[in-house]
């Protein structure tokens, strides 16, 4: 459209050979995504690293699946995929001494720290939500406690891990009561005595609060004033205009920032590694040690050979299609419950 | 806050306190500035302790000698994390940034819509949905397994690239949003005047979103010194100063703080636990820094 015909050949050249960089820059984008999923999956499947998916390779795959139908000997060196199928996900051994492995407990704790942090952090963080979106203290204070909430965020989760093993005895305290008198429960069980999972859900809980605290102000604040003055109008009281206008209007951005939240808790690595006990024991208990699939990948994978690798690879891909799901989910979500005002 | 006068009110047009409606408005008031508190409580109390502990574990020499072997307390130094961090954070930033802001002009200036663009917008998502510490197996696969890098395994350089892997889709997010602010305008009054398309980006567009932009790679950088799960398999960990010697320290494996911070962190060595609140205190301070910095740069832009 705005293309002169008798530019010179060298704009022209730098303006043909810039849009073809921007493309390419923007497409390593999309083969890095590619890339990653290729990657994993692959290791999954196979032993071995990715340089055997070189013809000329002397490991090559490739001769590994052709000499398949002559001699077994030469066969492929299948990973945990071919191995465990998926079986996988409903083992709950994790044994490297007999090589056999199946992610069944850090799949349950994986989600079951996600649903107990998501569980505390919701109401928190969107009751937090409203009470910066409403007039109950002055402007600059709300305006200020946003920006603490926000700077939640940005610490590393590795320090928050490092926190949460200090205040390891603090923890402890408020569990023991917990245990001494509700111990029938089967979530409370176990005498707590170290790292567990209910202290993996409350730094859990720390790191979403921020998330779901400033997607769900950002949606309130973009309700039109109109809706509130209109329920005023008619007598509501503030929480019954919070509660029938404001929330309704603004649950596209909540639910959003919930999913999120999600996303977020089930990829949680270092805080989570660092209190949760790493064990591959399955526990009904919130008091015992677990492990969560990313914990795991983080305490395990630097000493793992062989099959190990490759069980442990067949776990991260398990953990990103939860993630890749639970954001697709969100995406879909915000767009459908999306209120239009025009 | 009392706008309500309940016409069946036994005291007429004034406010009852104990109206159930009135009752249940105050409970939930006092019910929301209670969850408040409770989210911000954590935050006082992280950020007190770790400047409380890690404060007092700060002396100039934290920055020269190199941490302690195990058992010992001297030297009580970590200069070689504090550089490892600079240095990994760094060429990560010079990976990533380029690409990052390319792929947003792309996004914002050249294909706004098509099948193409969607899917670079849905990979930009999906990337950044991507649990860190898979990033930092994609890496190892890739990069430290297949000994790629002139045949070195853990190095620096592999950490950067995790770590940019991971920086990449807040750059083009902050880029691709700070552009669509600059107004139609400014592109067609510079077209008009025969600027091309390459002089207009470059010399009109990006200039009038450049704060956005910046606030967006400060805080994508300070987001990224402080993460561990992506360096723990790819820059590893080590002992000793870079040697500078192998690609000038990016190709051998390097000390950072994050993960000084795991590895001494769940030590049983009182030097070492100082030693990582050190290095909490820093990252915090750093990331606390970054984050006025960002805040600083958007009421630049907007005066």
């Amino acid at each position: 459209m705005f293309t002169h015909k008798k530019r010179p050949w060298t704009e022209r050249l730098v303006d043909s050979a810039f849009i073809r960089t921007t493309a390419v820059l923007a497409s390593v984008v999309s083969l890095t995504v590619f890339g990653i999923f290729f990657t994993v999956g692959f290791q999954a499947v196979f032993q071995g690293d990715l340089s055997s998916l070189l013809p000329w390779n002397p490991d090559s795959i490739w001769q590994g699946i052709a000499a398949w139908n002559d001699e077994e000997t030469f066969g492929v060196r299948w990973g945990a995929i071919p191995h465990f199928g998926l079986g996988f996900l409903a083992d709950s051994s994790w044994n490297p001494v007999r090589n056999d492995y199946g992610a069944l407990t850090p799949i349950y704790g994986t989600l079951m720290t996600s649903a107990l942090a998501l569980l505390l952090a919701v109401p928190l963080g969107v009751g937090t939500a409203i009470f910066l979106t409403e007039d109950f203290l002055p402007q600059k204070l709300r305006t200020t406690i946003g920006f603490m909430v926000e700077l939640l965020a940005a610490i590393p989760s590795v320090v928050l891990g490092l926190w949460a093993m200090a205040m390891l005895n603090g923890f402890l305290a408020v569990f023991t009561p917990l245990h001494t008198y509700l111990g029938w429960l089967p979530f409370f069980g176990t005498q707590p005595g170290g790292p567990n999972l209910a202290m993996a859900s409350l730094i859990l809980v720390v790191m979403l609060l921020p998330i779901i605290t400033a997607v769900s102000r950002d949606s309130l604040n973009q309700v039109p004033p109109e809706l509130r003055q209109g329920a005023y109008a008619v007598g509501a009281t503030r929480w019954t205009s919070i509660f029938q206008v404001l929330i309704p209007a603004a649950i596209s951005g909540i639910v959003g920032g919930t999913m999120l939240a999600l996303g977020r808790a089930l990829g949680e690595t270092m805080a989570v590694t660092m209190i949760i006990g790493n064990s591959t024991k399955l526990s009904t208990s919130w008091f015992a040690p677990s492990s969560t699939i990313a914990s795991l990948l983080a305490n395990q994978f630097g000493e793992a050979d062989d099959i190990q690798v490759s069980a442990l690879y067949y776990a991260a891909l398990v953990l990103m299609i939860l993630t890749f799901l639970v954001n697709i989910c969100a995406q879909f979500i915000v767009k459908r419950l999306a209120l239009k005002y025009d | 806050m009392t706008t309500t006068q309940h016409p069946l009110a036994a005291s007429g047009l004034n406010y009852n306190l104990y109206a159930p409606r009135n009752l249940w408005n105050r409970a939930m008031n006092l019910l929301a500035a209670l969850f408040s508190a409770m989210a911000v409580l954590p935050l006082v109390v992280v950020i007190l302790y770790v400047l409380y502990k890690g404060g007092g574990a700060i002396t100039p020499a934290i920055f020269t000698e190199l941490p302690p072997p195990p058992g010992l307390s001297e030297p009580m130094g970590m200069g070689n994390a504090v550089i490892g961090t600079a240095m990994v954070t760094g060429v990560a930033a010079l990976v990533a940034v380029p690409v990052g802001v390319g792929g947003g002009i792309y996004l914002a200036e050249v294909a706004k819509t098509g099948w193409f663009a969607q899917s670079i917008r849905f990979g930009v998502n999906v990337l950044a949905g991507v649990p860190s510490i898979i990033c930092g197996l994609f890496i190892y696969a890739l990069v430290v397994n297949t000994r790629i890098l002139w045949g070195e395994s853990f190095s620096a350089m592999a950490g950067s690239l995790a770590l940019a892997v991971l920086m990449l889709p807040t750059i083009v997010k902050t880029t691709d949003e700070g552009l669509k602010l600059v107004s139609q305008e400014l592109r067609m009054g510079s077209l008009g005047i025969g600027a091309s398309r390459f002089i207009t980006i470059t010399r009109v567009v990006l200039p009038a979103a450049i704060s956005p932009i910046a606030t967006g790679v400060v805080l994508g950088i300070a987001r990224a010194a402080g993460e561990t799960a992506p360096l723990i398999f790819t820059a590893l960990f080590s002992p000793f100063w870079p040697d500078w010697l192998s690609g000038l320290g990016l190709l051998a494996p390097t000390a950072t703080m994050s993960v000084q911070i795991y590895n001494f962190g769940i030590m049983p060595f009182v030097p070492q636990v100082q030693l990582a609140w050190a290095a909490s205190f820093i990252l915090v301070v750093m990331i606390l820094a970054a984050n006025l910095l960002a805040r600083w740069l958007a009421r630049f832009s907007a005066s």
